[in-house]
């Protein structure tokens, strides 16, 4: 296999978010974890802009790598430092875990190297900002107005739910 | 070059499995919602993944993933939300204090 410059920034995009997460599954300290978690999501908004997804990365970065991990450090804030130490399961419920993961791991790592399905129709054009409004915004068909529109119910209402759990009595 | 398609897939499919071994061993609510979040980032991965290589004139897996990131984050305010009464109400967030709704 011929070196490349795309091979070599996506084996350390790889080594670091593999890294990352397995640290994430296992250091023991609550805030550590949502650090390397933040780790795993801006490899992940980078994979995307490998692929010349810029506006996924971008939405990538911004809901998980802003959003969502700041919610995560608010709540390991509010819940406070004695509590939250991570406890792990005895090693009998350790190994077994281990064991289910990696052997799935190797089914799903067997599968994806013995099929070919892929046409080689990769594309380095990228997608332009204007078909995305479009298609986000559009009613005919392949465009996607209904789902944005239900993924906004779905945010209102999950809002208003939060509030509802979490409000004071 | 291009980075081969399989590359990806199977480094989502790592990061996957590496979130449900989190998921099993963490006994932890707060640690369980974060193995989640690994496993659904993976698979908005390997959504991208398809539709870069397979269909790139068409954009079902750009959308798929990006309405995959929004569902994620409503998810996790709610969860945290849930996650938070829990502890308001049981003083802990440790799997073992949760049995009030046990058979």
């Amino acid at each position: 296999m011929e070196f490349s410059t795309n091979l070599l920034i996506f084996s350390g995009l790889a080594l670091l978010m593999m890294a990352a997460a397995f640290a994430a599954v296992t250091t023991s300290r609550i805030m550590r974890a949502v650090t390397y978690l933040l780790f795993v999501l801006f490899g992940t908004a980078g994979l995307y802009f490998m692929l010349h997804y810029t506006f996924l990365g971008a939405v990538q970065i911004i809901v998980y790598a802003g959003g969502i991990v700041v919610l995560f450090i608010f709540a390991a804030l509010l819940i406070g430092k004695g509590t939250i130490d991570v406890t792990h399961t005895s090693n009998r419920r350790y190994l077994a875990g281990l064991l289910a993961s990696l052997s799935g791991m190797a089914l799903a790592l067997y599968l994806i190297n013995s099929t070919d399905f892929f046409a080689d129709k990769f594309s380095t054009v990228g997608v332009p900002m204007k078909s995305v409004g479009l298609a986000l915004m559009g009613t005919a068909k392949h465009n996607y107005v209904l789902t944005f529109e239900v993924l906004s119910i779905l945010l209102l209402a999950c809002m208003v739910g939060a509030i509802m759990i979490a409000r004071k009595k | 070059m291009i980075v081969p398609a399989q590359f990806y897939l199977a480094l989502a499919a790592i990061l996957f499995f590496i979130g449900v071994f989190g998921f099993f061993t963490r006994r932890n609510l707060i640690s369980l919602l974060i193995s989640t979040e690994l496993m659904l980032n993976t698979v908005d991965i390997n959504f991208a993944v398809f539709n870069a290589y397979c269909h790139p004139e068409h954009l079902e897996g750009f959308f798929f993933t990006m309405f995959g990131i929004g569902v994620a984050a409503a998810e996790t305010a709610v969860a945290i939300a849930i996650i938070i009464n829990v502890f308001r109400n049981v003083k802990s967030i440790h799997i073992k204090n949760m049995k009030e709704l046990k058979h």
